[in-house]
């Protein structure tokens, strides 16, 4: 028993390692990003976790394949109760440590060893749409091979996970019934298939027990490992995510706090320069690279899972842009992973002579964008796209005078007659001359 | 039946005769310079007039909130204008806007504040509704009953602002026959000349977003697609166009219908 502990002490150990090197890692990159905006509002962030990470509403505004998810994330939240209480079964050689719950324990059991199938099924249901189906939203210029394999192979660890739960559970059920001990927890739908087991002695069952237990835990590890460097990260990421929700109406963009300043410099030479905020160097407007992002789009960008509801609401890509805000949120993932290590190692001044603008997002996608929301509405994890778009617009305009010939236009049109169009101030009251109305 | 001639109030006149009006009607640049979109303008001056709203208008004072230049990412120009736009309403005292346009009135209510701006923002579909709730504005139901109307919502008023209930709260009040796209709500789909669009040619695609729009719209057999837009109104009245709807579809804005109702 002791072996088993130390084993699994060490295993546990080395699990943690890795992940915490790996995290660590994710932590340095985000000491490059900018300000977003102030985290505040707690009662009111807690309220949209509740709502659309715990309750998925978002995710139900596609129903029929929502619920299936709902099964799965309802499912693992109940089912990592069990693999805690495994972890320290694991440690301190106990087994059901959480068993003097008592009626508790029978329900978390209980329900646990119901979602090991749903979430089961569920899986099984979203492998073959992968499979087996043309899913358009699963497809697009983005989703290379690597993207579909990354999915399949995150599906295929889940569907795992149950089997070897379930297989526990059998195992757990049979091993009792033949050895007629009293049972810890409740199995409701392993004791229905516990049968298969009859054919083996009891001892039998016992090394199937600890294979599917070891394995189980096991896979947890290993799965936990992965899911860094894989689109699944969004397990761990995806309610923190909506817990950091931007709070504003999707309306609204980010106000540029040093051009207010400047502006407000322009109009009026006499006012009082305020002093930047400590700690504000002299950067570029927008965003043309890595360095250039806020906390905010790199969060974002961990915690997409390519799920393509934002691309398959998008008005351009839907008319057939090269547009995809899928597109836009990887790509800012992929670049960071890219560029990343040399800023660590040189600095932010760092550079490959590459840029997320145009070696990844090219102009003609961020001139496609509507500014609709379409895609920020439909995110199941409040990932918001527009306002990095308008960003890197904001560079290119700013700090490249770069923009489409009639964009040029509509600029010098609000600068010279302050409309988008080449019409007089003196004009604007035209349209009120000779209204008659009825007088009833 | 009586008609009278409309004179629209100025607010630099009202204020040389010390008179402060309660509003401020924002006309927005597709107001003011939109052949098809002026009548929408003084479809809702009637209205105003009607509910004897006491209001002015900048006119010649007036100025682009700079909602296209900051989508398109010039953050100096909007901020240039944004500015001159608060200045002049402080020079007023103007403490409530009035809009048609969801651009100009995502631009007040949102963005204006970072820069200063402390008034209280109305789009004109919140504002009617309230009327016809408290009565003030009686309309005729028999006026527009044969009429079927789907909406489309803006996106700078529906998915922007939350503002879903009130365009239909209206339509409902007009007509019996409303009935929705495919798309619609927090689904609808952008005409497709938000963000600057407007003012530029589409990237290369397979479609334009105004005629997948118009299409949806079309397939719901209305004979009335309402909108709530300036932009809206000129993508949405191009789709019809192209193809070839203009006999029996016609696109009119919530504020027309409702003028056509009341008859004035």
């Amino acid at each position: 028993m002791v072996v088993k502990q130390l084993v699994f002490a060490i295993t546990l150990l080395v699990t943690i390692g890795i992940f915490s090197f790996t995290i660590s890692r994710f932590i340095r990159f985000f000491k490059f990003t900018r300000p977003a905006f102030p985290i505040r509002n707690f009662a009111r962030r807690l309220w949209i976790m509740v709502d659309v990470a715990i309750g998925q509403t978002k995710i139900f505004r596609r129903p029929v394949i929502g619920f299936f998810h709902a099964l799965v994330f309802w499912g693992f939240c109940i089912i990592a109760f069990g693999s805690i209480e495994m972890i320290v079964d694991g440690l301190w050689g106990t087994e059901h440590f959480l068993k003097f719950l008592g009626p508790v324990y029978s329900l978390t059991s209980a329900s646990g060893d119901i979602f090991g199938l749903l979430v089961g099924l569920s899986i099984l249901i979203f492998l073959s749409r992968r499979l087996f189906f043309h899913i358009k939203r699963f497809e697009g210029i983005e989703m290379k091979s690597v993207s579909h394999m990354d999915a399949n192979l995150a599906l295929s660890m889940i569907l795992l996970l149950m089997v070897s739960l379930l297989g526990m559970n059998m195992a757990y059920y049979a091993g009792n019934i033949a050895n007629e001990q009293t049972m810890t927890g409740v199995y409701p739908v392993s004791c229905l298939f516990a049968g298969i087991l009859s054919g083996f002695s009891s001892s039998q069952i016992g090394m199937i027990y600890q294979t599917c237990w070891w394995s189980h835990i096991l896979l947890i590890f290993i799965f936990a490992n992965i899911l860094p460097y894989s689109k699944h990260f969004h397990v761990f990421m995806s309610v923190p995510n909506v817990f950091l929700s931007r709070l504003y109406p999707l309306g609204k963009l980010p106000n540029m706090d040093n051009i207010t300043r400047e502006v407000k410099f322009m109009l009026d030479p006499n006012t009082p320069i305020e002093p930047p905020p400590a700690g504000l160097t002299t950067e570029r407007f927008g965003i043309k690279d890595a360095e250039d992002i806020s906390w905010k789009n790199y969060l974002d960008s961990l915690a997409c899972t390519e799920c393509g509801r934002c691309t398959s609401v998008c008005p351009a890509n839907i008319t057939g842009k090269r547009l995809s805000p899928r597109k836009i949120i990887m790509d800012v993932r992929a670049r960071m992973k890219e560029k990343g290590p040399g800023m660590v190692k040189n600095g932010t001044a760092f550079s490959d002579h590459k840029s997320l603008l145009r070696d990844y997002i090219s102009e003609e996608e961020l001139w496609a964008c509507t500014t609709c929301n379409a895609c920020a509405r439909e995110c199941p994890i409040n990932i918001n796209h527009p306002v990095l778009i308008v960003d890197m617009r904001r560079y290119l305009v700013m700090e490249e005078a770069s923009a489409p010939g009639l964009i040029k236009g509509l600029f010098s049109n609000i600068e010279n007659n302050g409309a988008p169009w080449q019409f007089s101030p003196d004009d604007r009251l035209l349209w009120a001359k000779n209204i008659e109305m009825n007088m009833n | 039946m009586e008609v009278r001639k409309v004179e629209v109030p100025v607010m630099s006149d009202m204020f040389a005769k010390g008179e402060r009006p309660e509003f401020l009607f924002w006309v927005g640049c597709a107001g003011a310079f939109d052949d098809r979109y002026q009548q929408v303008t003084r479809a809702f001056v009637k209205i105003l007039t009607y509910l004897e709203i006491s209001y002015a208008v900048l006119g010649k004072e007036e100025s682009c909130t700079g909602d296209p230049a900051r989508r398109a990412g010039n953050e100096m120009l909007y901020q240039m204008q944004a500015l001159q736009n608060i200045a002049v309403f402080k020079t007023y005292g103007i403490r409530k806007i009035i809009t048609i346009c969801p651009h100009c009135y995502n631009i007040f209510k949102n963005e204006y504040p970072d820069l200063g701006s402390d008034i209280e923002v109305f789009n004109y579909l919140q504002f009617l509704d309230q009327c016809i709730v408290k009565g003030q504005l009686r309309i005729d139901p028999q006026a527009l009953d044969n009429v079927s109307v789907t909406f489309h919502d803006p996106c700078y008023l529906g998915r922007a602002n939350d503002i879903y209930f009130e365009p239909r709260s209206i339509l409902k009040s007009l007509t019996a026959n409303v009935v929705e796209m495919e798309r619609h709500k927090s689904f609808a789909l952008c005409c497709g000349a938000g963000g600057a669009q407007m003012f530029k040619e589409a990237e290369k695609g397979e479609k334009e977003v105004y005629i997948e729009r118009t299409e949806e719209a079309l397939r719901t057999n209305a004979s009335v697609i309402a909108t709530a837009c300036p932009f809206c109104m000129t993508m949405l009245t191009d789709g019809i166009k192209y193809k070839n709807r203009e006999e029996d579809v016609r696109n009119f804005d919530i504020a027309e219908l409702i003028v056509q109702s009341l008859k004035i």
